[in-house]
């Protein structure tokens, strides 16, 4: 068997998003101009026309995450890059996306806030906006890599998943990881998965837009193809048209709810460094999952027993990885650059097994391990 | 069957979802009606029709209608059609949108899809009012009027989204009013016909909120201050300024010929696999 050459790169994790993007099969990205985001929409200015695909930049955050549901509507996979500003005012077209459960990608490389904030700073306090953000009660996905190469795979990931479940999807990454370059071999297209959304195959007289399925998830037919039907952000019968009934819009919501709780497993991604038999366990993610990484060997040399769970999958909550560290580790500590967003789940999930801890910040720094190893030395 | 029969047939889903949302003698029923019959006049088939539309009143409008339906997020609209054009050049896509979905909340993205010349139609239903949220002003309510925010009186001052789209870079700019049905489906089809971003604002009336606060009667006494207080293109050019004032103009604002958005981004296609040497 021929060897083929390995696609060997070096490249930036915003560089990694725009490789894994294209290998997803996105062909439509509209984006307006953002730090730390902003390489993902020059870059694919550049490579989405190559490809016959489409770059738009929008007139703002808006109107960008708009543009991207019309493609989808249309049938094309499609993607937006923000920061904090910019992701805040995506909530309200987010929230769209949801209702009418159009597949879409949102990238969000975090920067210090609220507001402008720290336009060139590190951090993670978006956690609970990428969970909560828009208003009303709705599932989300959220996946944070802490790599360059979780970058590339986290992305094609996401996209399977918005595809998979009609879900928008949130790459959550931090400015760090967002502009950190490291070496990533980009593998072959044949050995990448690649989910696309279930098109309906019945005559389109018999096609019933939101029908609810054992998976939860209707089959999504493309505008112009001959199912003509009606996409709204009110509430909608199984039809697609508005509703107000009860007994209409209760099984609608708890269908948006269940097509993300029944399948918690397939969407569980994380990492367990040595924390199989950690007495002090850390649960990290995004570019502290890196420091606390090299804290969890210094404290193994020294022969502490020390382990890490890294969070890929921020949302859905990891809540059965958290709950098995929780049982094993006498002592839990969640280092993350925010005042507590995820230390806040974990200990919502705590049943006083262990200790938790925290450490904080939130002055556009990154933690570093010799911090996370203090705290250890602190706490236990 | 009758023509108008037919059409209805044809067009609305006439079997899932009447009756509608409007108050009886609203102007968008007549709207309705001019879009389906200038859609017939031009052949369109169904399929390829995306009609899309913002909140309020005239956001209603495609759910009745057997199109490709899209009903956005109060005043995105035409980001969403611009999304939906781009990724799919061959479907005909149609906005329809009211004036504070349109310029107020929508004002910037019209500006934009108008400077970028979206290959769309945009149909405004201009009735000067916040309808459906009770009557409250709107950057289309004439100074000195009264709304459900300004009781005492507006202070503000409205402007002309016509002439806006003109100065934004709209090919087509069309003004029509719901009184003058058969001009309203003329300057449509003239719309659809348009390569490029075309805008057809339409005054209509609200006699329900706008209408009742300001004394000014029922929907067809409305209609007739529409036709009172509308002066063609051709007979505004032979009036003098001073006779203009507190009328307004209806009929073709402009009509021009600029490459549409997706024909200028075919070039980059090009350029970016480096071809067509331009």
């Amino acid at each position: 068997m021929k060897k083929k050459p390995l696609k060997e790169r070096l490249l930036q994790g915003n560089e990694a998003v725009v490789e894994g993007s294209l290998s997803a099969g996105c062909r439509f990205f509209a984006g307006y101009p953002i730090t730390p985001a902003t390489e993902i929409a020059e870059q694919l200015s550049v490579r989405l026309p190559q490809v016959d695909g489409t770059f738009i930049q929008m007139e703002d955050e808006i109107a960008s995450l708009g543009a991207v549901i019309g493609a989808s509507l249309a049938g094309v996979k499609s993607m937006t890059a923000t920061s904090g500003p910019g992701f805040s005012l995506m909530q309200e077209n987010l929230g769209f996306a949801i209702i009418a459960e159009v597949p879409c990608v949102v990238v969000n490389a975090m920067r210090g806030g609220p507001s402008t904030g720290l336009p060139t700073s590190p951090s993670q306090s978006d956690v609970m906006q990428s969970r909560w953000g828009t208003h009303g009660d709705h599932p989300i996905i959220v996946l944070c890599p802490s790599t360059v190469r979780e970058c590339f795979d986290l992305t094609i990931r996401a996209f399977n998943y918005s595809e998979k479940y009609r879900i928008p999807v949130i790459l959550l990454i931090d400015e760090v990881v967002a502009h950190m370059r490291e070496k990533i071999i980009i593998p072959d297209d044949e050995d990448i998965e690649i989910v696309n959304r279930v098109r309906p195959t019945m005559p389109p007289e018999w096609y019933i837009p939101y029908e609810d399925t054992p998976r939860g998830v209707p089959a999504m037919a493309d505008f112009g193809e001959g199912y003509r039907y009606h996409v709204t952000g009110l509430t909608h019968d199984v039809r697609g048209f508005p509703t107000s009934r009860p007994d209409e819009v209760d099984p609608f919501i708890r269908r948006l709810f269940r097509k993300v709780s029944q399948n918690f497993a397939d969407l569980q991604i994380g990492e367990h460094f040595h924390v199989d038999d950690a007495d002090v366990a850390i649960i990290a993610y995004g570019c502290v999952a890196r420091s606390a990484k090299r804290a969890v060997s210094d404290c193994r040399e020294k022969g502490i027993k020390a382990g890490m769970l890294k969070l890929n999958t921020i949302w859905p909550f990891m809540r059965t990885d958290v709950e098995k560290v929780l049982r094993q580790a006498k002592v839990v500590i969640v280092p993350e650059m925010n005042m507590g967003q995820i230390s806040r789940e974990v200990k919502r999930v705590n049943k006083g097994e262990a200790k938790v801890f925290t450490i904080n910040r939130v002055d556009g720094t990154i933690i570093t391990p010799q911090e996370i190893m203090a705290r250890i030395k602190e706490v236990y | 069957m009758g023509d108008i029969t037919k059409l209805i047939h044809h067009y609305l889903r006439h079997d899932k979802k009447f009756p509608h949302v409007w108050c009886p003698g609203c102007g968008i029923g007549i709207i309705l009606g001019a879009l389906i019959r200038a859609v017939d006049h031009k052949g369109y088939e169904k399929d390829e029709i995306v009609l899309v539309s913002g909140i309020g009143c005239t956001g209603r409008l495609p759910v009745y209608v057997d199109f490709n339906t899209l009903h956005t997020t109060h005043g995105r609209a035409l980001t969403f059609a611009t999304g939906m054009k781009l990724a799919k050049p061959r479907l005909k896509v149609i906005v329809v949108m009211g004036d504070g979905d349109a310029v107020a909340i929508g004002g910037n993205h019209f500006i934009h899809a108008a400077r970028r010349n979206i290959d769309l139609t945009a149909i405004i239903v201009n009735n000067s009012v916040y309808g459906m949220t009770g009557g409250q002003y709107s950057p289309t309510t004439p100074y000195g009027m009264k709304t459900a925010t300004s009781v005492y009186s507006n202070v503000e001052h409205s402007f002309s989204m016509s002439e806006l789209a003109v100065t934004a870079g709209a090919v087509f700019v069309g003004r029509g009013t719901v009184y003058h049905a058969k001009l309203l489906e003329s300057l449509m089809e003239k719309a659809f016909q348009k390569v490029g971003f075309s805008v057809v604002e339409i005054i209509s009336h609200c006699h329900t909120q706008y209408g009742r606060m300001n004394r000014m009667g029922s929907a067809v006494e409305m209609m007739e201050w529409q036709r009172d207080h509308a002066v063609t293109m051709e007979k505004a050019a032979q009036m003098k300024e001073e006779d203009l004032k507190g009328k307004f103009r209806i009929g073709v604002l402009i009509d021009r010929d600029l490459p549409p958005y997706q024909d200028e981004y075919e070039r980059v296609r090009r350029w970016s696999k480096g071809v067509g040497g331009e």
